[in-house]
């Protein structure tokens, strides 16, 4: 009898050790990932969130500031010319690419002649670096010789007094941005409604064809509705994406001319970086952060209102 | 029935006329900036902004691509950014594709909790908590080093969900057959799932080189030593301190976009599955 339980014993102990070592067998997968994630996004997260309450300029003792940060945000007229550029060049490009990627992707859905050459042609914004591009766009758009102004004064006429001057003034040089986001991004867009456009159903396209419905009918009623769950997530990215727009700014304008484009991202940078105001700097972060949290928080429950439909 | 037909026929060819205008117009937007950038990089800085455009220059200028390696240090640039690229992809796919194996096919304490604090920090901004984890960093005496950059790259969130919505797709049955048949865990990872996730490993690869070679922010702030800059922050000073030298500007323009141009030609087909997909990274 004894000798039963002594075994049963040693079965469960070494039952028990071999969980214990599918345990840890598990926790060595995710260990060397977990520990950099940790550490290098994490802790940084936290230490964001305390440095708001804080005044430190990263070299000096640091000091508790209450709510002073915060406070100071709303008499801060950089910030809020910041934080209306940001939602002004969202509102501007969002629509425009988001319009100008679903017409790229309905016009290379069709059966068309170098179809392919095409989408390949219409990435290449995208995956080309930025500051190359950035750098090629300033020249075209240069006021005083750029190709672009060329063409409108000696071809379109336009008076010399008339001409833009693009990213050197301060009511175009948000608009200058604009278009060149838009140029930018709109092949990466566009990919993704091509994959939506696949998963369209074929038989409704047939249904509305015997119904006499001309394209823009076909449009309206089959193609759009079918997108919509794309045309969301489409949506949401773009917002997303330009709340944290940075490098297209300092390689077009660098914020200026005065303020006139300067955004978010790059008052967190010059505050930090440059005037080293760090509490402060993490006060205009937790503005960024809640913005992306509140459209995230729209995305979760417009994707589970895709899904139950 | 003669009228109607004419009638489609001249709507075919409006519409025909159409469609062509538009692809013209929409070549011309998306490659003309090319073009213009590769004819100005061949030319004098005096023959740039000459109007009309001198689309093809009668005497090439192929000098200024000689210029530009000694002019500034671009073969360095280039160096590290390759260097610092393949580093951080080859951790990314290393790590990212061993804890999704876990999260995606065993079973143990807190997984659920763990899954969702990587989940939910996708979301958050990286500009937002930038600040901090540079002073972190700084404290590590990790600024100015390349180290910093691939720390700052390597451990994504983004790779392990990535690879996990993967796994899931391939069946238990097949891990549970090897574990039977006595392979281990490391084995079944290595030698099943590895070589069965190829086209997820092919999309991460991609987003994750792009990404890395593109970055602009993350060096800006890291890298202010000449020495150790990127092709990106390398380009933009030395547009900043030349900025009249239009002709090699455009030329060392040209240099840094042709190898990410390379790789996305030759791996153009997982790059658009990946977004289409997987590919939903901000």
């Amino acid at each position: 009898m004894a000798s039963v339980t002594q075994v049963q014993a040693r079965r469960t102990s070494s039952h028990r050790k071999r969980k214990l070592l599918d345990q840890l067998i598990a926790y060595s997968f995710i260990a060397p990932n977990f520990i950099g994630f940790a550490v290098f996004t994490l802790v940084p997260l936290v230490f964001a969130l305390a440095l708001s309450f804080m005044n430190w300029d990263g070299a000096n003792s640091i000091s508790f500031a209450g709510l002073d940060n915060f406070r100071r945000l709303f008499r801060d007229k950089v910030f809020i010319k910041a934080l209306i550029n940001t939602l002004v060049y969202t509102a501007a490009t969002v629509p425009l690419t988001l319009v100008a990627s679903l017409a790229l992707a309905l016009l290379l859905n069709s059966r068309i002649f170098a179809r392919n050459f095409f989408r390949t042609v219409s990435f290449f914004p995208y995956v080309a670096s930025l500051v190359a591009v950035a750098a090629v766009w300033n020249m075209l758009f240069s006021p005083s010789m750029g190709p672009v102004n060329m063409l409108l004064s000696k071809v379109f006429k336009v008076s010399a007094e008339d001409l833009p001057r693009w990213a050197a003034d301060k009511d175009w040089a948000m608009t200058t941005v604009v278009m060149f986001s838009i140029w930018k991004y709109m092949g990466y867009y566009m990919v993704i409604f091509l994959a939506g456009l696949q998963n369209t159903n074929p038989e409704l396209y047939e249904a509305a064809a015997l119904d006499g419905a001309n394209p823009q009918q076909k449009f309206w009623h089959v193609t759009l509705p079918q997108l919509r769950p794309t045309t969301f997530f489409v949506l949401m990215m773009l917002i997303i994406t330009s709340f944290k727009v940075y490098d297209i700014i300092y390689n077009i304008t660098q914020g200026g001319p005065g303020n006139a484009t300067m955004v978010l991202v790059y008052y967190i940078y010059n505050t930090a970086f440059v005037s080293w105001d760090l509490g402060y700097a993490s006060a205009i972060s937790m503005v960024l952060f809640l913005l992306v949290l509140g459209i995230t928080l729209l995305q979760f429950r417009g994707e589970r209102h895709f899904d139950d439909i | 029935m003669t009228h109607a037909n004419a009638l489609a026929s001249r709507r075919s060819t409006k519409y025909w006329l159409l469609k062509g205008l538009t692809y013209l117009i929409l070549a011309l937007l998306t490659l003309l900036p090319f073009v213009w950038m590769l004819s100005a990089s061949l030319k004098l800085n005096k023959d740039v902004f000459t109007f009309p455009i001198d689309w093809i220059p009668d005497q090439p200028r192929w000098a200024n691509y000689s210029e530009i390696w000694t002019t500034i240090p671009l073969g360095l640039f280039i160096a590290n950014t390759a260097k610092l690229s393949v580093i951080v992809t080859c951790l990314q796919l290393l790590t990212s594709s061993f804890g999704a194996y876990a999260f995606a096919k065993l079973h143990f304490k807190g997984r659920k909790v763990l899954f969702t604090t990587y989940v939910s920090t996708i979301a958050v901004p990286w500009q937002a908590y930038m600040v901090p984890q540079f002073i972190m960093m700084r404290s590590f005496h990790l600024n100015n080093t390349h180290l910093a950059i691939i720390c700052l790259q390597a451990f994504s969130a983004f790779g392990v969900f990535m690879m996990r919505q993967f796994y899931l797709s391939i069946p238990d049955e097949l891990c549970e057959a090897a574990r039977i048949d006595g392979m281990s865990q490391y084995g079944i990872w290595a030698r099943i799932m590895l070589p069965l996730s190829k086209p997820a490993l092919s999309t991460l690869t991609i987003f994750t080189f792009v990404a890395t070679w593109n970055d602009f922010l993350g060096p800006m702030i890291y890298l202010t030593e000449t020495r150790l800059k990127t092709i990106q922050i390398g380009l933009r000073m030395f547009i900043t301190q030349y900025s009249t030298e239009y002709g090699l500007i455009m030329a060392a323009s040209v240099v840094a976009l042709i190898p990410v141009l390379i790789i996305f030609l030759s791996l153009q087909k997982y790059f658009v599955q990946g977004i289409a997909t997987a590919g939903l990274k901000g």
